[in-house]
């Protein structure tokens, strides 16, 4: 469902294409032992080698390397059994050493694909270029002084992913599903925390525009966008600034552009002459990483069940439709807590109530109250509880809901509160029949009126007897004992 | 020159341990001589304080009969070697009044056998040179002299740790050989001194050149001596990536002085033209010593050899350029300020380093830059291993390979400096086997005409350092190079 843009020249399509950085979750940087740890002291985290000491030399970090092939799979990538780290030389403050070491030509992990969802139900692939292994530069702080500039070197050396898709995303929308779909992989992997705002994830997309079957027009590359929504923001903008210089007769430039979300704009970031030449190499400080397929498998065998897997599991194990089962895997905790919400030899039916009470009742309190799941007041087990109760008939589901109310607010299991508040359902036919009777003898005239043919109002007998009963009548019970005295 | 100052070190170890002096009399003794030789200009930074206090140390422990295997024997420590608490220059302005704060794995090595550090040694600007003529902190002066009574180099970029060794001042030293850097000041200061296979000593803490070829190495005046020094230099170290993880042979136990049936490899490229008549005699000489002792001589080709020195004069500056984009002055060493931070680079590093550096940097990022990477680095690396190719196969016919170790004696300072070219020629024999990685060693043969000493190299397999170790020792006895540099006569008479 490509989206296409009306212009004036006719229409044109969106081309995107995006790099993620996405900071490995490891206790230690990648090529030194000292720690990551998010929000510490200026230049309280940087060992002798993220500072490029003389006579400093890097050696690789093997967990990270585990949480690259990890994700590697996650994204249905190849992993390559050779890569080689390379350095990518420039000179700025925060990075030490002069360089970057990255991956280059032989990166860790080669082709894959990410299906991401669209909102109308569909999905679509979008196919991965490569994943490869580099590390972080420090950080600049400007701010500080009248006329120096600050360094903090806690980032640098830490190591990053940076994942490349091909052009093969259509839109804003898209981009946003595979974002979303990206984080979502990373953090079911636990191999990247997915915080944008904390900047351990960051997104540079590449743009241009088309008309439809045309080459791939000349792109822009975004940086600076640090949220879904900016990523969406930024698409939009710089699609109707290309459009626009094209249809006055000018040309894109490719270059770097920086998304200022204050202005809501791109402008751009470095001119033609300050182009780098990065003058990559391989690192003679380290050997060329070999990865045997046995380490590969090793590490398959560790995956945990990805959202696509998932997903279809419970759209085909439990009957759910394609969008409950989107909303219950969007977080790895939220689909757990899910499958222990369904009660014990629960067919479809039980399976859909379980969604429909996690999905509409618990989420939808939890987001009015801004509580992340982690910090529910319901246990999943307690939830169990009360759609047990709901199931075996104990409570309507109407009663259940002002259980679960009550549930929320005190922390108590449903069983408890239904004891404690009398909310039995009531199943015993003589003490219904007893309601009906009165029911029947209080509203002579309505009973004529069913009688001769107003069979609408039977909606109404129910009601009565439901408010005489104070809602814990079993409403199939009392169905059937109207229908045979009526 | 005093008697303890003319010790082995394996004599001076027997001393030691006969009681016949002390470490703090055998150091004290070195720091005089020091003292007297500071013409010289063989050390950036001497440390007669620290030395004292350990050899004091290594008193102590020997009196409680825990001598390390080189205790209380004092030496020159190349200043490329990060040492803690000690300035570490690299010769370079850019380093000048660097303190490190922690110790190379090379130093620590030999410190924890109880070695004693005389000073910092001088060297080329980051190990670039072969005449130890780019220091910042002045040139070295070799302690051989001519008949014209011309300043001679001592060699380089090890200059100041080969000089020092030859001038009886320290006992033995450390080196880097990136191309040559230990071999050529050895055969130019009438020494012996040995690269190792690249990855046999950890280059952790060791200032950078070229990093896939640097590899740390010692000066001697004994082939044992030097055997001891790199026994307690070598090993494994998690800290270095391109450091083998292989078991380190029992180096003094090679010295059998047996080469019956060991076959020696005789190279016909390094039979370069224009070779002086007597670095070729003194080549047939070695040829012949080891012929008499029982070794066969195998002529052997190593086609490659003549692409060697243009290889490594694009490899060494690629790595050496992005290796030197750290002094940038943002950190520490040396800064000058500017305007912004562009400025402030390069006032920086034009102010902090040499000619020599900034004409391999130049050099070097040329090499790697978008358009030429492919038709110097990537081809520089295909024939570097076409290099290495040469060497295993001529292995297939030989054990170890004989040759000169530089195509003259030491020159007068000044002799080589207008033409770069001509300086390079220097490591014509040397830089082969820096390339492939393999084992070399120099040691003092004869003298050439001006009674300046000559060396022949020794060329081993990888990890084979044991065999260059036997064949040198056998070189040596029949070499019986007893000649001694004019001022060690002079002070001796």
């Amino acid at each position: 469902m490509a989206k296409l843009i009306q212009g004036e020249s006719g229409e044109w399509e969106i081309v995107i294409g995006m790099e993620v950085h996405a900071q490995v979750i490891a206790n230690s940087k990648l090529f030194s032992g000292a720690s990551t740890q998010f929000g510490a002291k200026p230049n309280s985290q940087v060992s002798l080698v993220d500072a490029a000491m003389p006579g400093m030399l890097p050696v690789l970090n093997e967990f990270v390397v585990e949480q690259a092939i990890k994700t590697g799979l996650g994204i249905n990538s190849v992993i390559n059994n050779t890569s080689v780290f390379a350095r990518k030389n420039y000179f700025y403050a925060d990075l030490p050493q002069g360089y970057q070491i990255s991956q280059f030509d032989q990166p860790i992990v080669g082709e894959g694909v990410i299906e991401i969802d669209l909102e109308d139900g569909t999905t679509k692939d979008i196919r991965v270029e490569r994943l490869h292994l580099e590390q972080d530069a420090g950080k600049s702080m400007h701010d500080q002084h009248p006329t120096k500039s600050f360094v903090d070197l806690n980032r640098s050396g830490c190591a990053l992913m940076e994942i490349v898709s091909y052009p093969d995303i259509r839109g804003p929308e898209e981009a946003a599903a595979y974002i979303s779909k990206l984080r979502m992989i990373l953090r079911y992997l636990g191999t990247c925390d997915g915080n944008m705002d904390e900047g351990s994830m960051r997104a540079d997309v590449n743009i241009s525009v088309r008309h439809p079957g045309d080459e791939l027009g000349t792109r822009a590359e975004i940086k600076n966008v640090n949220s879904v929504k900016a990523i969406q923001q930024a698409i939009d903008f710089e699609v109707a600034r290309q459009i626009e210089l094209i249809e006055d007769g000018g040309t894109v430039v490719q270059e770097t552009r920086l998304w200022d979300p204050v202005k809501m704009e791109t402008r751009s970031m470095r001119s033609k002459e300050e182009a780098h030449d990065y003058r990559y190499f391989p690192d003679p400080d380290l050997l060329p990483l070999h990865v045997s397929n046995d380490q590969i498998e090793s590490i398959r065998a560790t995956l945990p069940e990805l959202p696509d897997q998932k997903k279809h599991r419970f759209i085909g194990d439990y009957g759910l439709g394609v969008y409950d089962a989107s909303v219950l895997i969007a977080e790895q905790a939220r689909a757990d807590y899910y499958e222990s919400v369904i009660p014990d030899g629960a067919n479809d039916n039980d399976a859909k109530l379980a969604a429909n009470w996690v999905i509409n009742e618990l989420l939808g309190i939890l987001k009015k109250n801004e509580t992340p799941l982690s910090q529910s007041p319901v246990s999943a087990e307690s939830l169990a509880g009360l759609i047990t109760l709901i199931k075996d008939d104990t409570i309507s589901g109407k009663i259940a809901k002002d259980v679960f109310a009550e549930m929320y607010a005190t922390g108590k299991d449903a069983e408890t509160i239904v004891e404690e508040k009398g909310l039995k359902q009531v199943t015993d036919t003589g003490a219904i029949e007893a309601i009906v009777d009165e029911v029947i003898a209080e509203n002579q005239g309505q009973v004529e009126a069913y009688r001769s043919g107003k069979d609408k109002l039977f909606g109404f007998f129910v009601g009565q007897v439901m408010k005489k009963s104070q809602g814990k009548a079993n409403p199939g019970v009392v169905n059937s004992l109207l229908k045979e005295k009526l | 020159m005093t008697d303890l100052t003319n010790l082995t070190i394996s004599d001076a170890l027997k001393g030691l341990d006969a009681k016949d002096f002390t470490a703090v009399e055998l150091t004290q003794a070195h720091i005089d001589a020091g003292e007297a030789a500071k013409g010289l200009n063989a050390y950036i930074t001497e440390t007669p304080e620290l030395a004292i206090e350990q050899a004091k140390a290594s008193d102590a422990r020997r009196a409680a009969g825990k001598a390390g295997a080189l205790d209380g024997i004092p030496l020159a420590i190349k200043d490329l070697f990060c040492t803690d608490g000690v300035q570490t220059t690299a010769a370079s302005h850019i380093l000048e009044g660097f303190v490190p704060q922690y110790e190379s794995t090379v130093t620590a090595n030999l410190f924890a056998d109880g070695a004693v550090m005389l000073g910092k040694a001088n060297l080329d600007e980051f190990a670039m040179g072969s005449a130890n003529t780019t220091s910042y902190f002045g040139n070295v002066i070799n302690p051989w002299t001519r008949e014209d009574g011309k300043d001679l180099v001592p060699g380089g970029s090890s200059g100041g740790s080969a000089a020092a060794v030859a001038a009886r001042i320290a006992m033995g030293a450390t080196g880097t050989d990136t191309g040559g850097s230990i071999r050529q000041p050895a055969a130019f200061c009438g020494i012996s001194g040995i690269k190792p296979t690249y990855g046999r000593c950890s280059r952790w803490g060791t200032v950078a050149f070229a990093s896939s070829l640097d590899q740390a190495g010692t000066f001697a005046r004994s082939v044992e001596d030097n055997a001891l020094l790199l026994q307690s230099m070598s090993g494994f170290d998690p800290k270095d990536s391109t450091s083998a993880d292989i078991a380190v042979p029992d180096f003094a136990g090679a010295l059998t002085g047996d080469v019956k049936g060991l076959r020696v490899g005789i190279p016909k490229e390094y039979k370069v033209e224009g070779m002086p008549a007597e670095i070729e005699k003194l080549w047939e000489d070695g040829i012949a010593m080891l012929k008499d002792a029982g070794a066969q001589i195998v002529d052997i080709s190593l086609p490659h050899t003549k692409y060697a020195l243009p290889t490594y004069y694009i490899i060494a500056p690629a790595e050496c350029s992005s290796n030197l984009a750290r002094y940038d002055g943002v950190r520490f060493g040396q800064r000058v300020e500017g305007e912004d931070l562009n400025e402030m680079y390069s006032k920086t590093r034009a102010e902090g380093f040499g000619d020599e550096v900034k004409r391999r940097i130049m050099i070097g990022t040329y090499a790697l830059s978008a358009g030429y990477y492919d038709a110097y680095y990537i081809k520089a690396q295909k024939v570097r291993r076409l290099i290495a190719q040469d060497f295993d196969k001529a292995y297939e016919q030989c054990d170890v390979i004989l040759t000169p170790t530089a195509p003259s004696a030491a020159f007068a300072i000044g002799e080589n400096e207008g033409d770069p070219i001509k300086m390079y020629l220097n490591d014509v024999f040397t830089v082969p086997a820096s390339l492939a990685g393999l084992p070399g060693m120099s040691i003092p043969t004869g003298l050439d005409a001006n009674g300046l000493p000559l060396g022949m190299q020794i060329l081993g397999k990888a990890w084979d350092e044991e065999t260059v170790f036997r064949t040198a020792f056998a070189l040596e006895k029949a070499a019986n190079f007893t000649a001694l540099p004019q001022s060690i006569v002079r002070q001796a008479a």
